[in-house]
């Protein structure tokens, strides 16, 4: 990370447009490591919504295994799937903030030098 | 005496309605159009509601996003599929609330950063285009007036439930009446207070019949657990699995069996196969086509709902509209646990609704269902069902309203303001607004009045289907993708979005019997899935055209592209929007 700012080191505290902010190397890591997180998000969230109608069509005995008079499946669509969106969106919340707060820092402390 | 015969006459229609019912009704609309108006004093033009909604904390801020956004279609349409339709019907609820996750994860940071209040605003930001502006703009009315035909069939089902003596379509025109000529006259912009408040009133009326009911009549699970699955009714033929107190009335030949109800590829996704006369074997590979093209609808579509999207921009900054997001998802699927819940009891408790089509049929579950309690315990069912009808009135209102008022801003702001009267006065505008909203209002209530045999949480789907295959690949693309070019953006957007439009207008002509479909549809089960459920080919349909064309027309990526990139990603301390804004300005003198 930090070494893809050494070479734009700019001197001056409010440079216009050569500092290392509208770097290209800059974009391209600030996007990267957002998407990255951001897919890796989706990601847990598709295996489990694609995975679903999968389980239904391969296990159709296990899903209509009784668990409190619901079906498994309808367990798991009706009720659980909630919650476990939300621990998806609340680990990728507190990840991106963080991101965002080093790139803050590590904007200022080129800037600084 | 004889002044009073036509008095009386007149208030015929009045007969057999319920005191509670109507009372609490009443109130509600009242309430509504009150705070609408009480704070629309408050807040005069269209900056003003944005700029006072930055003061507003996270928490109401979630609360006016998911007040909006629970439609008719969450408050009475999925009660009513997840009885007609059983498991399969699931998939909505989930998938309106998950889909959240995907607007969170890929849009709504950038696009608050980049500072655009509506998509066709985005779309021109992003590519400096004033035309395709214009492009954009064609795809709020055609999602709209999609959104709004379920919403008057809730209105309409409302009304025939509460007034027996009315014709569905008089329902259709008193609601859309009403509600244009309050938005024409100003007294609902998309307040955030109101929208709050809605939230908390539609949860209120969801949550407490549920809770009641699941009291006297038994818990959710038993009612599920009621119905056999494949296994038990092989084990156990003759045996009735007694899981509820009272025993169910027989269940009228509408009805789905307990097997096809309570299990997976039930009558929704398999209803076009069978109707070819395939095997249950044969049918489950097109269920299952069924089941993804919906969740790919549904999940792309509320990524790309457009007047979801602008209340974003009451975020003070990216990190809050995340938060925002997070509690919206957190709000709206505490609420839809509910609705679910109603179409399982009501299949034990109301069955003759099975029986019943249109106004009369399931889609009215949520509102009828705890009048039953009067059985037991006096009025308190009337009052319970009272409190069901405000809830339905406030989703439906709210709903309609937000959506008229972003169709008549597009109408009059973008195609009247921009596209045949660009010097027009501002007094013009203010007429035009007015005009604009009795039209769209006029043909939203004579669309609503046609749809009485469609479903409304299905109609919904439709809506969601268009947006997914239009404005979620275009926010999509432009937010990720630097290489996209205005030409690109426009012909993905134009061909997912009109082959779904296409498709689900056909499915909707066919279905009503204005068009005779049937004998195609029973040779090619394939080709109506498809056509039902588009999103599964026009999702990347539109986002493959848009990367072929990008790259044919790579010469006219905007020259600033990577600034642009930079106000969609950087973080707002670092101030990149202020410099963007500042060089913009200066360079466009044109």
């Amino acid at each position: 990370m930090q070494n893809i700012f050494a070479e734009h080191t700019c001197p001056s505290p409010t440079p216009p447009h050569d500092d290392v902010v509208h770097s290209e190397a800059f974009l391209r890591t600030l996007m990267r490591r957002q998407l990255q997180l951001s897919i890796a998000c989706a990601a847990a969230f598709m295996i489990v919504l694609f995975g679903l109608p999968i389980a239904n069509y391969l296990a159709p005995e296990l899903m209509a295994t009784r668990v409190f008079g619901f079906t498994l499946s309808w367990l798991v669509l009706g009720v659980l799937f909630f919650p476990a969106v939300w621990v998806i969106s609340w680990l990728f919340i507190r990840r991106s903030i963080s991101l965002e707060e080093q790139e803050v820092k590590s904007v200022a402390n080129v800037r600084k030098e | 005496m004889s002044a009073l015969l036509p008095l009386s006459a007149s208030l015929a229609f009045l007969g057999g309605v319920d005191p509670w019912i109507f009372g609490f009704s009443a109130i509600t609309v009242v309430v509504t159009i009150w705070m609408g108006f009480r704070s629309a004093k408050t807040s005069k033009t269209a900056s003003d509601f944005f700029v006072a909604g930055r003061s507003v904390s996270v928490g109401w801020n979630a609360s006016a996003i998911s007040g909006e956004y629970l439609s008719a279609a969450s408050f009475m349409g999925i009660a009513g599929m997840v009885m007609s339709s059983g498991y399969d019907a699931l998939w909505y609820p989930v998938c309106y609330a998950c889909g959240y996750l995907f607007l969170l994860l890929f849009i709504a940071g950038p696009l608050r950063r980049f500072g655009a209040y509506t998509i066709p605003d985005f779309a021109e930001g992003r590519f400096d285009s004033p035309l395709f502006r214009k492009i954009a703009v064609c795809f709020v009315l055609f999602i709209g007036f999609f959104y709004t035909m379920p919403q008057m069939k809730g209105a309409g089902t409302t009304l025939a439930y509460i007034f027996p003596g009315i014709p569905y379509w008089a329902g259709v025109a008193i609601v859309g009446a009403v509600i244009t000529l309050n938005v024409a006259l100003g007294g609902m912009k998309g307040i955030t207070l109101v929208q709050a408040f809605q939230y908390w009133m539609k949860m209120f009326a969801i949550s407490v019949p549920v809770f009641v009911l699941m009291a006297v009549y038994g818990g959710y699970g038993a009612h599920v657990g009621a119905n056999r699955t494949a296994a038990e009714s092989l084990a156990e033929p003759a045996a009735i699995v007694q899981t509820i107190d009272t025993p169910r009335a027989t269940l009228p030949a509408t009805a789905p069996s307990d097997v096809s109800w309570v299990s997976p590829f039930g009558p929704l996704t398999t209803k076009a196969a069978k109707a070819a006369g395939l095997s249950p074997e044969e049918t489950k590979p097109y269920s299952l086509l069924y089941t993804y093209s919906l969740i790919i609808a549904l999940v792309c579509g509320t990524a790309g709902l457009p007047h979801i999207l602008v209340r974003f921009y009451t975020n003070p900054d990216g990190v809050a509209a995340k938060r925002t997001t997070m509690w919206v998802m957190i709000l709206i699927g505490v609420f839809y646990v509910f609705p679910p819940v109603f179409g399982v009891l009501g299949r034990n408790l109301l069955p003759e609704l099975y029986a019943a089509t249109g106004a009369k049929g399931t889609d009215k579950i949520v509102l009828e269902l705890p009048r039953i309690i009067n059985e037991r315990y006096g009025i308190w069912g009337s009052v319970l069902s009272g409190i069901a009808c405000a809830g339905a009135f406030a989703a439906f209102m709210s709903t309609f309203s937000g959506l008229l008022v972003s169709m008549t801003g597009a109408l009059a702001h973008d195609v009247y303001g921009r596209i045949l009267k660009p010097h027009a006065t501002a007094e013009e505008r203010m007429r035009m607004f007015k005009i604009a909203a009795v039209v769209i209002g006029a043909v939203s209530v004579v669309l609503g009045s046609q749809v009485e045999q469609l479903q409304i949480n299905f109609m919904v789907g439709q809506a969601f289907a268009i947006a997914a295959a239009s404005y979620f690949p275009l926010l999509f693309m432009s937010v990720w993708w630097r290489g996209m070019t205005m030409k690109g953006a426009a012909t993905g957007m134009l061909g997912g979005g009109l082959a779904a439009l296409a498709c689900t207008t056909v499915i909707n002509l066919s279905d009503l019997k204005i068009i005779d479909l049937g004998v195609f549809w029973r040779t090619n089960p394939l080709i109506r899935i498809l056509c039902e459920q588009p999103a599964i080919w026009t999702v990347p349909l539109a986002i493959v055209l848009m990367i072929v064309v990008s790259k044919a027309t790579r010469t006219t990526v905007p020259s600033d592209v990577r600034m642009k990139m930079l106000v969609l990603h950087a973080p707002e301390k670092l101030g990149l929007k202020q410099e963007y804004i500042q060089e913009h300005s200066a360079g466009a003198g044109h």
